[in-house]
């Protein structure tokens, strides 16, 4: 006897509100499309996308407020958390983003995140570490692991002369006004998964007032290191997660609270 | 309103929290530090922000940020400390937000030193950053008129949104006189419609100096340029005084115009026909009065404190009608009037000689 069924159809996956329907520029194999991707899933899900102002850097996401659906202003290189804290003092209740490459965070604009961190600015800062300057074309970034070719460093970093790669997250959990700083990474869908927990927290440390909030993302840069898209993937998790570990850095007072909430 | 005795880095300080200045992010530096010291105690008491940066790199960048917002915001400094911030000029100005910067002009190049000088001419009236634009400059000679320019300046800098100076030396920095301040002016608000405030109900607005086309950055070169040459049609200030039937002028703004105008007084008690013309905008340069006075007088003078900066602008004015002659100090030495008034009689004897 035949039956008739009515197939209920139900949205698995959609394009996230927060992000927009535009052609990328990214290499193939390149993470900064899945680091955008799980920012705007998480501005959805905190309905903040309205409120939201993201401050892109200069580095291959120059064009992250192309794509980003919320306000968004360009900085100059490594001023982005500068620009952020102009941003947040003038409108606290706004929910302000920067997010930055190594060479852009990490090089040229290491005093800018510091003293924002030290201060205790309360924006959020998606950190992106993909061991190179891939807009620039390969060149050594602060980030580079030892014995890591690159254009400026064509037969291996070499400790001696250029000194080790600075871990970040590290450093600035060591910020008095840091709240939330953690490293996660996206070269798996189990660590894409925990990354996107991470940032949520880190927009909620930032709705909470707690402080300054960041979130280092190891990133594949297949370009830059040239290997193909799943070598990629094979060279953050045996590379660069001995050198960069990842987890919690500064877990300030009341954000696990935040996360209980949930 | 009451007249009372200010020190004109404080006048400049309070005269913009008067004007409705949001926030203020500056980092120490002689001889503008009063300016910075006021807004820390005032702008926190009235609720606005106040941050001591960590850099004047990052102060402008500071000032980006708030100004994206529609909010009225500046930032002081001296001549090293412009140096630094002139990254953050040119994105501003490429961006086109509105901003004021205060520069206390010292002595240089390098560290030189804290005394009066106007060696920052060429760099704030050329670009003052990097790409091709003018910012607009204004250069008071006392500290009352430092107060009413700097309430200009933020007027200017969000009727065009650009980047407005308010350029002054130690002198005017650091000279008490009395003065009469303004009563103070609301918070504008709303904020302009192409402000970073969310995008609420709206399109989402977008700040960028970013344009990787070459055609597209031309048409917003284009745009910039029709901006400026409105200004300079439109905003030329200038002042001057017994130029009527003068043969020679003499020429200087901020410092120098004022100790020139001693000079210029005594010349005339001595019978001399010298008159003095003070531009007040730097950018634009008083062109069109000054070349209207170059039908009517035997030459200019140019004094100023640097090697002869400014210089080049008088004669552009001049367009070769008349000589241009100079007169300048450099290194902070300020010029007495003595000095200027002997080169006064120089030249005006030089002019008298050559009509017989
Ligand atoms: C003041 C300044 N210096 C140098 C550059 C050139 N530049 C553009 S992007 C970049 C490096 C970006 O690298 P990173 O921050 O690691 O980002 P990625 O491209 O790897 O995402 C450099 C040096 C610039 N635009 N501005
Ligand atoms: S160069 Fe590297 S970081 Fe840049 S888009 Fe390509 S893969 Fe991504």
């Amino acid at each position: 006897m035949a039956t008739t069924a009515m197939v209920e159809e139900k949205v698995v996956y959609q394009r996230p509100e927060s992000l927009e329907s535009i052609p990328t520029h990214y290499c193939p194999g390149c993470t900064h499309g899945v680091a955008h991707r799980l920012v705007a899933e998480v501005l959805d899900e905190l309905g903040v996308r309205e409120r939201t102002i993201g401050v892109s850097p200069v580095g291959c996401s120059v064009f992250a407020y192309k794509y980003f659906n919320t306000d968004g202003a360009e900085a100059a290189h490594g001023r982005a958390p500068a620009m952020a804290t102009g941003i947040k003092r003038i409108m606290p209740d706004r929910v302000v983003f920067t997010y930055q490459g190594d060479g852009d965070l990490a090089a040229i604009g290491i005093a800018e995140i510091v003293h924002a961190a030290t201060r205790g600015e309360n924006f959020t800062t998606i950190f992106i570490n993909n061991a190179i300057y891939g807009m620039t074309g390969g060149q050594m970034a602060p980030t580079t692991l030892p014995g890591q070719r690159t254009t400026s460093s064509p037969v291996g970093r070499d400790v001696e002369l250029t000194g080790f790669p600075i871990r970040m997250a590290e450093l600035l959990s060591g910020a008095p006004g840091a709240a939330y700083v953690v490293r996660r990474s996206l070269h798996n869908v189990k660590e894409i998964n925990r990354a996107k927990r991470a940032i949520k927290t880190a927009f909620e440390v930032q709705l909470a007032g707690l402080g300054f909030s960041m979130v280092e993302l190891l990133s594949a840069c297949p370009t830059g290191w040239k290997v193909t898209p799943p070598e990629a993937m094979d060279w953050i998790e045996q590379q660069m997660v001995p050198y960069y570990p990842l987890g919690d850095y500064k877990i300030a007072d009341g954000v696990e609270q935040l996360a209980k909430r949930r | 309103m009451a007249v009372e005795l200010m020190k004109g880095n404080v006048a400049l300080a309070e005269a913009a929290i008067r004007a409705g200045v949001e926030a203020y992010f500056g980092y120490p530096i002689t001889p503008q530090t009063e300016l910075l010291e006021h807004m820390a105690k005032r702008m926190p008491e009235l609720g606005r922000a106040f941050v001591q940066a960590e850099s004047e790199v990052a102060a402008i960048n500071m000032v980006y940020g708030a100004a994206c917002t529609g909010a009225r915001a500046m930032t002081s400094s001296s001549s090293p400390g412009i140096s630094l911030m002139q990254e953050g000029f040119s994105y501003i100005a490429g961006s086109e937000v509105p901003c004021v910067v205060v520069d206390i002009m010292r002595g240089g190049p390098g560290l030189g030193n804290i005394q009066p000088s106007q060696s920052d001419y060429f760099q704030v009236t050329r670009s003052a950053g990097h790409g091709d634009y003018h910012a607009i400059v204004l250069a008071p000679a006392s500290v009352q008129e430092a107060i009413d320019l700097m309430v200009e300046a933020f007027d200017l800098a969000d009727e065009y949104r650009h980047l407005v100076f308010v350029v002054a030396d130690g002198l005017i920095g650091q000279m008490m006189e009395p003065a009469e301040l303004p009563a103070m002016k609301p918070i504008r608000r709303p904020r302009g419609d192409w402000a970073l405030t969310g995008a609420d109900g709206r399109e989402k607005n977008i700040i960028t100096s970013l344009e990787l086309n070459a055609p597209d950055l031309e048409e917003l070169n284009n745009r910039l340029q029709a901006k400026l040459a409105h200004i300079r049609e439109h905003e030329q200030r200038s002042t001057e005084m017994l130029t009527g039937d003068a043969r020679l002028i003499v020429v200087g703004y901020g410092t120098s115009g004022r100790i020139a105008e001693t000079a210029v007084k005594q010349a005339r008690r001595e019978g001399m026909k010298v008159g003095l013309f003070r531009p007040i905008s730097l950018w634009p340069f008083p062109e069109k009065r000054l070349s209207a006075l170059a039908d009517q007088v035997g030459a200019f003078l140019v004094v100023e404190m640097n090697a002869g900066q400014m210089l080049d602008d008088v004669r552009l004015a001049a367009g070769g009608q008349v000589p241009v002659t100079f007169y300048g100090r450099t290194g902070g030495m300020v010029p007495m009037p003595e000095e200027i008034y002997d080169e006064i009689v120089t030249q005006y004897n030089k002019l008298t000689t050559s009509a017989v």
